[in-house]
């Protein structure tokens, strides 16, 4: 309120006094007055408020915390092996103090792109058939089901793997089993909640009426989905698998489990191969000095990649925004 | 090709997905079960591992584990619920929230490693607290933060705005209302939020083996060192050594989510009933 | 500032006592002007109905008197409402404590998702009423004041959403009458509920009249014709222009012998 408007209000305020009078209006005592804001309320009201912004900021502080205690760590590799020839050396080999890591991102992305071929479309089509097919019972099975394959330890996964699926794969591969294949498929299935719930949401937020009227013009329910409904929920349906792809490639223990964990540069997708996150557990209980920082380095590039990525979804998040705002 | 035919093989292969993705959660579950059940004994729970081949019972995992997220969730649920009250009652849209978002979904999507190194270099080394309970269970607290917030902020969201108004209409300050009518009527669904987090916890390896050491020990004080039971499942898979115990381990794990899980939807459930 | 005032002036009524006095008002949302040169005198215990159709700001302007509208970022009234002679929106003044005198009773029945007991009890504890004894009182005074006491004695520990609609908007009554408010403000109070309690209902506010003053905004005019005493006729004349009180008088004169052409127009309209 502007302080014109305020002096006009106290002005108007006194004369409406002396008017109120008139008609017998201005009595006191007989249910007293209206009491006056109290300071210690004020004050209790202002103080939690801080206290509540103080509790939501540990958020920012804990990123910040992160970031400085992971990256003083890791940072000084940067400067030993410089920029590319960390990132983009072709050897790791600790003992003799080589630290090059991109073998390692290459079984990452290797890794993360096989399990999200393979997840997509299952994840996709799960969250399909759950917004658009699934009666309400069928719903009420799968939709949990879904939710509490989210919740199975990593490890779990990382185990099963290891005793159903990596001799599976050997015997078809003629190897041990150890290798992207398998990590593929173990991936795939922990990514497809994340995913299907995330992708779901966004095909339910659809209107209904933009169903119907695709239905009332005769097309068919498969017609409906894919010429309506994704496109509709494209974004929405991106943003899942950007995150399912940030949750690949940040996956580590039922990785482990399944790779092999050899950093290099395999012959084939079913020879033992290493991860960012595998490699750091592998070499952490023995690792020292550069070793070491090296090893900070790797998650410092964890991190930098799993903030980029919801930095991309908040950013077509917001592009969506202004899309729908026109 | 016709366009039914079409419809049909699609909708066929969209029925197929579901049953892929449920049939491998039965797999993985049936599997544990059937290998698991046969080691499962009040021995195997209440004993202690000896021996090379970490012989006899688990117990002090599965202290370690409850311990860990018991004080995980201590830490982390005033923090979480007050800033989801922030967020959902006090805050104006602006810059200020839109960093503490990104925040929150960035800490949301950290890999575990990183946390674990995290963990590592702050809270064990840093401030010199040691492989530790209390030191795992502050990684953790951050793990679960964003998790628990989010479940805050969307079950305040929900509660309608005039179960507010009644409260502000009887003369409540806004700390009064969010407390006593806001925060209860949004409770079961915080409560589930919880839960599930705790549960992402108890599964949770890459963040506390840097952060409560692997040396078996039963933890008494929060600065008492341990091994939970997904380090102790994963040392002995991947040593295969004693491959029953991995199994017995693996079920009782899963039986901790399954209840986690089964208890925030039932929770939710009667929640809504009443509702 | 006399030539703004609306033509009809509050003197038009003498009887009574006033408990508000509105002068003057004006009403934004932001830069929307949504009400303007409001004056009326509300008369202490007894019904004040105001209708009008829909979007006229007569839930606005209720709204107005125990301030809730400051709960609305960018809100911002300006003029004068007095009750018993006092500006409430003076600098200052708590409207915390305005809330407890003037209790509201909204168009949705809002029970807090607690027991009967709690939901009654809620405002007494808000101001600092502890003790058991005390409270129990409290909780079946107000409930037998709501005529709610011989439905819910025994059930007072059943959540209070278990209720019928009508039964939770008594409920919610009863929770405004355990603070003992001196105005319930009484916003459509009955388009939510079934027809048999909106009887109850009518029934309870010609009993509550006596010791309450209630202002009551309603879209029916046989309920405004029915339960008040007085009647203020609101109308938004054109889209995006702000709303003004086009009558107000003894609720008789306003349905058999409406001064306004607007008011005629909307009652007879509305009747047939």
């Amino acid at each position: 309120m502007t302080t014109e408007s305020q002096d006009m209000q106290e002005q108007a305020a006194e004369e409406d006094r002396a008017r109120l009078s008139e008609y017998g209006a201005l009595r006191k005592g007989q249910t007293g007055e209206l009491r006056l804001m109290s300071r210690s309320t004020y004050f209790r009201e202002a103080a939690l408020k801080n206290l509540f912004l103080l509790c939501a900021f540990v958020a920012v502080m804990g990123v910040l915390l992160i970031i400085a205690f992971v990256g003083v760590r890791g940072y000084p590799i940067f400067g030993l092996e410089g920029f590319f020839g960390f990132l983009a050396g072709r050897e790791w080999n600790p003992t003799d103090e080589i630290f090059g890591i991109l073998p390692l991102v290459y079984g990452s992305f290797v890794v993360m792109a096989g399990a999200l071929v393979i997840g997509t479309p299952l994840a996709v089509g799960t969250a399909i058939f759950l917004s658009e097919i699934a009666s309400p019972r069928i719903r009420s099975v799968v939709r949990p089901a879904v939710e509490l394959l989210a919740g199975i330890p990593s490890v779990i996964y990382g185990f099963f793997g290891l005793m159903i699926l990596r001799p599976i794969i050997g015997r078809l591969t003629d190897g041990l089993g150890f290798g992207a294949v398998t990590a593929w498929l173990i991936l795939a299935i922990m990514i497809v909640p994340t995913i299907a719930t995330l992708a779901e949401d966004a095909l339910r937020s659809i209107p209904n009426g933009i169903r119907e009227a695709s239905y009332a013009m005769g097309a068919t329910t498969w017609q409906t989905i894919r010429k309506v409904l994704v496109p509709a929920a494209g974004i929405g349906i991106i943003d899942a698998i950007i995150l399912g792809m940030g949750r690949a490639i940040g996956e580590t223990m039922a990785v482990l489990m399944v790779v092999g964990n050899a950093p290099i540069f395999p012959a084939s997708v079913s020879d033992p191969i290493a991860t960012l996150t595998t490699q750091i557990v592998m070499d952490m209980p023995y690792a020292a000095g550069d070793h070491r920082t090296a090893l900070f380095g790797m998650a410092i590039v964890l991190f930098v990649i799993s903030m980029f990525l919801v930095a991309m979804v908040r950013f077509l998040s917001r592009f969506q925004t202004r899309l729908d705002g026109r | 090709m016709d366009k039914r035919t079409a419809n049909a093989i699609a909708l066929g292969l969209l029925w197929a997905s579901a049953i892929v993705t449920v049939a491998v959660l039965f797999a993985v579950i049936v599997y544990v079960f059937i290998n698991g059940i046969g080691q499962l004994s009040l021995e195997f729970i209440f004993t202690w591992p000896h021996g090379v081949n970490a012989e006899g019972g688990v117990w002090p995992t599965i202290v370690s584990t409850l311990y860990v997220t018991l004080l995980a969730m201590l830490i982390v649920t005033p923090v979480a619920i007050l800033a989801a009250v922030y967020l959902a009652e006090y805050a104006v849209q602006g810059r200020l929230v839109g960093a503490i978002r990104f925040a929150a979904d960035s800490l949301a999507s950290v890999p575990s490693i990183v946390m674990g190194l995290f963990g590592l270099a702050l809270f064990v080394e840093g401030m010199g607290i040691g492989f530790s309970m209390l030191s795992a269970a502050m990684a953790l607290a951050f793990l679960m933060l964003p998790i628990v917030m989010r479940a805050t902020e969307e079950a305040i969201r929900s509660v309608p705005k005039y179960i507010r108004w009644g409260s502000y209409g009887l003369g409540a300050t806004k700390w009064q209302t969010v407390r006593r009518s806001v925060l209860p009527a949004a409770m079961p669904r915080i409560i589930t939020g919880i839960i599930l987090a705790t549960g992402r916890a108890v599964g949770e390896t890459a963040v506390v083996i840097y952060t409560m050491g692997q040396a078996i020990n039963l933890p008494l004080s929060p600065f008492d060192s341990g091994r939970p039971m997904t380090v102790h499942l994963y040392m002995l898979a991947m040593e295969g050594i004693n491959l029953p115990a991995a199994y017995g381990t693996a079920l009782l794990l899963m039986i901790m989510i399954l209840v986690f899980n089964l208890g925030a939807r039932y929770i939710l459930r009667r929640s809504k009933r009443r509702m | 500032m006399a030539d703004q005032m609306s033509d009809k002036s509050p003197e038009q009524i003498s009887e009574g006592t006033d408990k508000i006095v509105v002068k003057d008002l004006n009403f934004y949302y932001g830069d929307f002007n949504a009400l303007t040169g409001i004056n009326v005198s509300i008369k202490e215990r007894a019904v004040t109905a105001f209708i009008g159709p829909s979007g006229c700001g007569k839930s606005t302007f209720i709204r107005c008197f125990n301030r809730m509208n400051d709960l609305i970022p960018g809100a911002r009234v300006e003029g004068l409402v007095s009750m018993d002679g006092q500006n409430i929106y003076a600098p200052g003044v708590d409207p915390v404590d305005l809330r407890r005198r003037v209790g509201m009773i909204f168009q949705q029945p809002n029970p807090f998702p607690m027991s009967i007991y709690d939901n009654v009890a809620y405002g007494p504890r808000l101001h600092g009423v502890r003790k058991k004894s005390e409270l129990d009182d409290i909780v079946r005074t107000s409930l037998e004041r709501a005529n709610l006491w011989k439905e819910v004695n025994g059930i007072l520990d059943r959540n209070g959403l278990a209720l019928s609609g009508g039964q939770q908007q008594r409920l919610c009554i009863a929770r405004v009458l355990a603070v003992e408010p001196e105005v319930m403000l009484m916003d459509e109070p009955c388009s939510a509920i079934d027809p048999t309690s909106v009887q109850k209902i009518e029934d309870l506010m010609a009993e509550l009249k006596d010791r309450i003053t209630i202002i009551i905004v309603t879209h029916n005019m046989q309920q405004a014709a029915r339960v008040s005493e007085f009647t203020a006729f609101f109308l938004q004349e054109q889209a995006g222009e702000p709303a003004v009180l086009v009558e107000y008088d003894r609720t008789a004169n306003i349905f058999t012998s409406p001064q306004d052409r607007r008011t005629e127009d909307y009652i007879t309209g509305r009747f047939g």
